[in-house]
């Protein structure tokens, strides 16, 4: 069984597990054809060795995306060609690809945000390995003495398949929308956790760590089950442009949030300006739990991205910052829906976004409140910056209470960088351009510094290079 | 050699309206004036037209820094020469703290002032947090005021003592006060004028512009001069400020035959 490799592998302890996918230089790789049908979803479950039920659950999620028409709200997806598109390609594929072959602006974004060399390689998906697999399996170690699970949603259907089969699809059914059942169909890669009842991880989970680059694929499926009384923080993306040559990147993420957990789910992503990003985010909170979703959209031609929380029982508390930067030829349609389904729920939405260079952000909000549900409260804030005449925003909020004993407050600002504010930071030294960069991070601040230290930086710094209009 | 600004027939409108018209003056390192004036008389005007503010149309006339006509500089330009403007009502920018901003400026406008905002730009942020630590002491103001967003929800004392404590961070040649009295409360306006009097000294050339002479007991002008209409009408010592308190502008009005403008 020792072939060279597993031995060394052995000799890093680290669990054989994780080979799977990727120290497999010798295996065949695989791609398959672009285009999908029966057949390609079969091979993928082949090539998996999935259990009958999955199979059968991405056939059925493929039979109800064909009877699904294209979506025609949110933004223009007309030039999304299903067709065009290569739905399932093996990980040690990936590495195929040349450092070469990586677009020279991209590559100057790395070295302006100090990216280490092996990082820059992964991020790029040059290379299927990453170096820092080693710090990953220290922390599932770690994870492991108080019962954490992390892993990738494959390695997660083979090791805890019951689990997986009690939650996977519940929140986020096949039949919700077109790219749910897209996804639903075509999955691969993600993240799967579970934090067991009382249990709080002191540190966040970072997708960014894991070592499998189909994590950073283009139809990743997440799963988190927070149980009772527990606590967990999961970052997942980074702030370098994501590049990928495939134009489509639609995820499904799933949270249950059991009595008196809270989980919050931090997603920073910097797309290339060829990716449709048609991302569903959904979270149930149940008895006194507490979701909070902090989502960082930056890049890709167009991103369709409303993180949800229903909240299904009393006390239960969904909290949604939203921040969105669209430049050049970039429509960002985020936002946030709240359910609230059951009495004394809260929630709070609070959506920034910045428009740039012809760019235009929407903010799409849905407030529900149900019948019965007496004592809801819900803040929505809406923040716009609008920075060029060439520029728009948009909001489309969406109120629905069946309930009279409610409170919902909703608040929208537009607003443009004044030229007072951009004459008293010049008259103290600031160039035009440092000065509104300054007032658009000052814009974003409320948001950002609810992010992990080293996010929050590599976020102002992005910024400063979307407003020096060297990304994009 | 001394540094020094000025300011040669000037003349400055706002939207067409011919607001400054034929203004004189030169102010030195080492130098305070007094620029003295009614409501409405263009102090104001004057002072964001000599900062490079873009809708104060410059008509004619010369504005010289230092031997170098600074009029066709943005304003970060002059900034970095070395002239500051004390703002009358100073701008709120949220989000961003005084400290941090403050240490952007800094590094973009001391003499030896790289540009940028990248870590290796900025002055040190030890040495940068003690002097700001320091100075911030000498203003009576408390060290979580380096936190808060720059004049977001300051209070009139407070957005002035920003503005000093600025003035006191950036070193510059020539500073420019626009008013930083008004509004404030009897021990602010002691506190201010006694800082700004302890930074006055061969190296800063103050224009102080005012229309009541409070601060001027703490901070005492070699030149006093009245503006009415634009221009100024009186220069001389001390005694000026004497003789309008007592008598107020209409005296001097009178005199050059300039009529009150109802404001
Ligand atoms: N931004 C502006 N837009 C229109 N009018 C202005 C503006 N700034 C100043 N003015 C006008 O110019 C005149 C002088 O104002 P200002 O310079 O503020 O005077 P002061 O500072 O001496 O009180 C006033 O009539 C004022 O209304
Ligand atoms: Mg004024």
């Amino acid at each position: 069984m020792a072939t060279p490799e597993t031995k060394q592998i052995d000799e890093l302890g680290i669990s054989k597990d994780y080979q799977y996918g990727f120290h497999d230089d010798v295996k065949p790789t695989f791609k398959s054809r672009k285009g999908l049908d029966e057949e390609v979803i079969n091979q993928m479950c082949d090539i998996k060795e999935e259990p009958d039920w999955m199979r059968e659950y991405r056939l059925k999620a493929y039979e109800i995306f064909k009877q699904k028409p294209m979506t025609k709200w949110g933004g223009d997806l007309s030039q999304l060609d299903f067709d065009d598109i290569y739905y399932y390609v093996k990980a040690s594929d990936r590495s195929e690809r040349s450092w070469d072959d990586v677009p020279d602006d991209i590559k100057k974004t790395f070295d302006r945000l100090g990216i280490p060399e092996a990082e820059r390689k992964f991020l790029a998906g040059v290379g299927a390995q990453y170096d820092s697999e080693v710090v990953y399996h220290n922390i599932v170690e770690e994870l492991d003495k108080i019962g954490v699970v992390f892993l990738d949603t494959d390695t997660a259907l083979k090791e805890y398949p019951d689990l997986i089969k009690e939650y996977f699809g519940t929140i986020i059914p096949s039949a919700d929308n077109q790219f749910a059942a897209l996804n639903s169909a075509v999955w691969s890669g993600g993240s799967f956790v579970y934090v067991p009842p009382g249990v709080k991880v002191e540190y966040p989970l970072q997708a960014y760590f894991r070592i499998n680059s189909e994590n950073m694929g283009q139809f990743e499926r997440t799963l988190i089950i927070a149980d009772e009384g527990s606590q967990v923080h999961y970052v997942e993306g980074c702030t370098a442009p994501t590049y990928s040559s495939e134009s489509l990147h639609s995820a499904v993420v799933e949270i249950v949030c059991k009595k008196g957990s809270r989980v919050r789910y931090t997603t920073i992503q910097n797309w290339a300006g060829n990716v449709y990003n048609l991302v569903t985010k959904r979270a149930m909170a149940y008895q006194d739990a507490q979701m909070e979703w902090v989502d960082g959209n930056l890049g890709s031609k167009l991103t369709m991205k409303y993180p949800s929380v229903y909240m299904m029982e009393p006390g239960a508390r969904g909290e949604i910052l939203s921040i969105a930067f669209a430049s050049k030829g970039q429509h960002q349609d985020a936002g946030a829906k709240v359910y609230h389904c059951a009495p004394h729920t809260t929630s709070q939405i609070t959506s920034k976004s910045i428009s740039k260079d012809g760019g235009r952000s929407s903010y799409r909000g849905w407030v529900d409140v149900a019948k019965g549900a007496k004592g809801c409260k819900s803040h929505v804030v809406c923040d716009a910056l609008i920075l060029d005449k060439e520029s728009r925003s948009d909001t489309y909020p969406v109120i629905e209470i069946a309930e009279n004993d409610t409170k919902i407050e909703h608040e929208a600002h537009v607003s443009k960088i004044g030229e007072e504010q951009l004459f008293y930071l010049m008259s103290r030294g600031l160039s035009e351009e440092e000065a509104s960069t300054m007032i658009v991070n000052g814009f974003i601040e409320p948001l950002v510094k609810e992010l992990p230290m080293e996010y929050a930086v590599e976020m102002n710094r992005l910024i400063q290079l979307q407003m020096e209009g060297s990304v994009g | 050699m001394s540094i020094d600004l000025t300011i040669k027939d000037l003349h400055i409108s706002v939207d067409g309206n011919p607001i400054i018209k034929g203004f004189n003056l030169s102010v030195k390192q080492g130098e305070v004036h007094a620029l003295m004036g009614p409501n409405g008389s263009g102090k104001s005007t004057l002072a964001k037209g000599l900062m490079g503010h873009p809708s104060y149309d410059i008509d004619s006339g010369e504005v010289i820094f230092n031997g170098v006509d600074i009029l066709e500089m943005e304003a970060n330009e002059r900034a970095k020469l070395g002239l500051f403007l004390a703002f009358q009502y100073p701008t709120a920018i949220p989000g961003v703290s005084l400290a941090n901003f403050l240490r952007i400026a800094v590094s973009a406008t001391r003499s030896n002032g790289t540009n940028g905002s990248e870590e290796n730009d900025l002055i040190p942020m030890r040495e940068f947090r003690k002097e700001l630590r320091e100075k911030m002491a000498q203003l009576g103001v408390d060290d979580s005021f380096a936190r808060r967003y720059l004049n977001d929800g300051f209070s009139g004392g407070e957005m002035k003592r920003a503005e000093i404590l600025q003035l006191a961070m950036l070193e510059p040649k020539i500073a420019i006060l626009d008013e930083t009295d008004s509004g404030l409360d009897i021990d602010a306006v002691r506190i201010v004028g006694e800082s700004v009097s302890g930074l006055v000294g061969p190296e800063l050339g103050v224009l102080i512009i005012t229309h009541y002479p409070r601060l001027l007991d703490y901070i005492r002008p070699q030149f006093v001069h009245i503006l009415l209409d634009g221009r100024i009408v009186e220069s001389g010592g001390w005694e000026l400020t004497q003789t309008l308190e007592e008598e107020g502008y209409d005296p001097i009005r009178e005199k050059h035959g300039i009529a009150e403008t109802v404001q």
